[in-house]
């Protein structure tokens, strides 16, 4: 996907003057709420329309004020799934799911209901009315219908605000398996972070009406390392855990990681680990009331404001740390050195 | 309490004849005009707005006398009714048309606040899915409106039932031909002796009137269930 925006668009106060030009396949629009992000989705879908410039998608023109061209929104094939589902109350679970299926020519169709049912779990709930569905189901609903008129791309306005934490991830693998199924391309909306690394490559960064920076989901989060009060959340992906003495023993890697959270039997985890969480030691401390010192090499180093983050290569896995610049100083941290980076259990959450 | 007579059962007849009638020829230009209202930004809405709601407010005797000088021999529309061949004061045409006119506020007044409660998202989700805006209009807009249109005719059906001043200007009060239930009754009330009969015909309107509002909820329910489902 090719994604081209030149656009000026002013509300009341607002005005939202955007130009960038992004590829990729699974793409963010990052920023606050009240940075333009959904006013931008919307001249996007063709929902609103700019005051002046050009919308260009994979080379098809589909806004251009010069020229005098607006494509209807359901001629711009961008499907868009809403915060709240919005789905059609006097319809039927089937009914909203073929809504878009019906209007797409039959040689535009790449997707069909079977296997988008298998991909989202909801075969069951086809004969339902939609006011019966949880907030999940909506959701899942929403994004077949959306999915089902085989878009070009797939825009995404918060459409996980408002869920659960359990619900959201869930949400987000099968946002996962419908990008891996059926190769849409997908425009993220959030204001989470933690969404954007989830689920996106690469960020278009906004902040009041303008583009802050293009940008990776990885370069934000470092970015946020010496700003935010959390410090670098690491996302660590997990597996094969092992209950022992009241904590959890889990496979990172080669290494292994004992923490206080854990749930037996469900193999993969996704656990947060804040980079103010980790200690490091010039030599092995030997004994520690932290129950994690894992040997690594010092990868890189990068300085934020006053805090120094250090990127720790773990046996192929990376770490993201950091100290205060006098501390890398006294420890003499460098490229190639090696290091302990000591955990206490109960430091890690686990998310999935 | 005596027997209605056949003029009685023709004026209840004639009643029912012209409230349908009235009702169902205002649903195509009541359901446009709520779109319009509802849907459309452009300057002078509220002015129409108010052209529109004004037969609400009028003395209903003042609709029937402006729609006399419009469509009497003289009126404005006199030749396009010649050119037509259509006779619309003093016959039931005259009588549909005054309640058209006087019940049509209460039509787009209910419709528009129903249209207005359905959520923009819907209708941009359509939209988006790749319906054009008259598919839009009638697969989602339309459906959803279903309940405030029964409502609106309701209202409106009853409304024509109880037309009085309008309807005696235009129409006259003619037995058989424009003489509807409240016109019947106005007459027994000036014929010594007709108290009882009119009261009859009271009795009759309220059943009439109730009837219409049982009927308009049980379809509601079952609008509302083929919604939710």
């Amino acid at each position: 996907m090719k994604l081209e925006m030149q656009v000026r668009k002013r509300q009341g106060d607002f005005e939202l003057d955007l130009e960038f030009c992004v590829e990729g396949e699974r793409v963010g629009l990052f920023g606050p709420s009240g940075s333009g992000k959904s006013t931008a989705a919307s001249l996007l879908a063709g929902l609103v329309r700019p005051d002046q410039g050009l919308i260009r998608l994979d080379g098809e023109t589909l806004f251009d004020s010069a020229r005098r061209i607006s494509l209807p929104p359901e001629r711009r094939g961008v499907g868009v799934v809403f915060q709240h589902a919005h789905l059609f109350p006097h319809l039927s679970v089937r009914g909203n799911l073929l809504y878009g299926w019906k209007r797409t020519p039959a040689h535009l169709r790449r997707i069909e209901l079977e296997s988008l049912c298998d991909v989202l779990d909801i075969g069951a709930l086809l004969d339902r009315g939609v006011n019966s569905l949880s907030g999940g189901e909506r959701q899942r609903v929403a994004m077949g219908r959306a999915v089902l008129a085989s878009p070009r791309l797939l825009l995404m306005d918060e459409p996980l605000t408002g869920l659960d934490e359990t619900l959201r991830h869930q949400i987000i693998s099968y946002l996962g398996r419908i990008g891996r199924e059926f190769s849409i391309p997908m425009l993220l909306i959030s204001h989470s972070l933690l969404e954007m690394r989830l689920m996106t490559d690469s960020v278009l960064e906004l902040a009041s009406g303008r583009l802050q920076s293009t940008t990776t989901p990885e370069e934000l989060a470092r970015r946020r390392l010496g700003s935010n009060r959390a410090g670098y959340i690491n996302l660590l992906r997990l597996d094969s855990p092992l209950e022992e003495d009241g904590l959890w023993r889990y496979r990172w890697g080669d290494r292994e990681l004992v923490m206080t959270a854990g749930k037996a039997g469900d193999g993969e985890a996704l656990v947060e680990l804040s980079s103010k969480d980790i200690t490091l030691f010039k030599r092995h401390p030997e004994a520690s009331s932290a129950r994690n010192m894992i040997s690594c090499r010092v990868k890189s180093l990068f300085e934020i404001g006053s805090r120094v983050g250090v990127e720790l290569d773990c046996g192929g896995e990376v770490l993201i740390g950091q100290v205060v610049r006098a501390a890398a100083r006294e420890l003499d941290i460098a490229p190639g050195r090696e290091i302990v980076a000591v955990i206490k259990a109960s430091a890690f959450r686990k998310l999935v | 309490m005596p027997n209605l007579n056949p003029q009685d059962y023709q004026a209840i007849w004639l009643s029912f004849q012209v409230a349908t009638c009235a009702t169902l020829l205002s649903v195509p230009l009541g359901f446009a005009m709520a779109y319009f209202l509802a849907f459309s930004r452009i300057p002078g809405k509220s002015l129409i707005d108010g052209l529109i709601n004004l037969p609400l407010v009028l003395p209903p005797v003042v609709v029937g006398y402006l729609l006399l000088l419009g469509f009497g021999d003289r009126g404005f529309f006199a030749p396009l009714l010649r050119a037509l061949d259509l006779r619309i004061i003093f016959t039931m045409k005259g009588a549909v048309l005054a309640s058209m006119v006087v019940g049509f506020p209460l039509l787009v007044r209910a419709l528009r606040i129903g249209m207005e409660e359905i959520d923009p998202r819907l209708i941009l989700a359509s939209r988006s899915l790749g319906a054009r805006w008259w598919d839009c209009l009638l697969s989602v807009i339309v459906p959803l409106s279903l309940r405030p249109l029964l409502a609106g005719m309701t209202l409106m059906f009853a409304r024509s039932l109880g037309e009085f001043g309008a309807t005696i200007i235009l129409a006259g009060n003619i037995p058989g031909l424009t003489q509807t239930i409240p016109l019947a009754i106005y007459d027994y009330t000036n014929t010594p002796g007709g108290d009882s009969m009119a009261l009859t015909l009271c009795l009759v309107s309220i059943v009439l009137s109730l009837l219409v509002l049982l009927v308009s909820d049980r379809l509601a329910l079952r609008v509302r269930k083929g919604v939710t489902r």
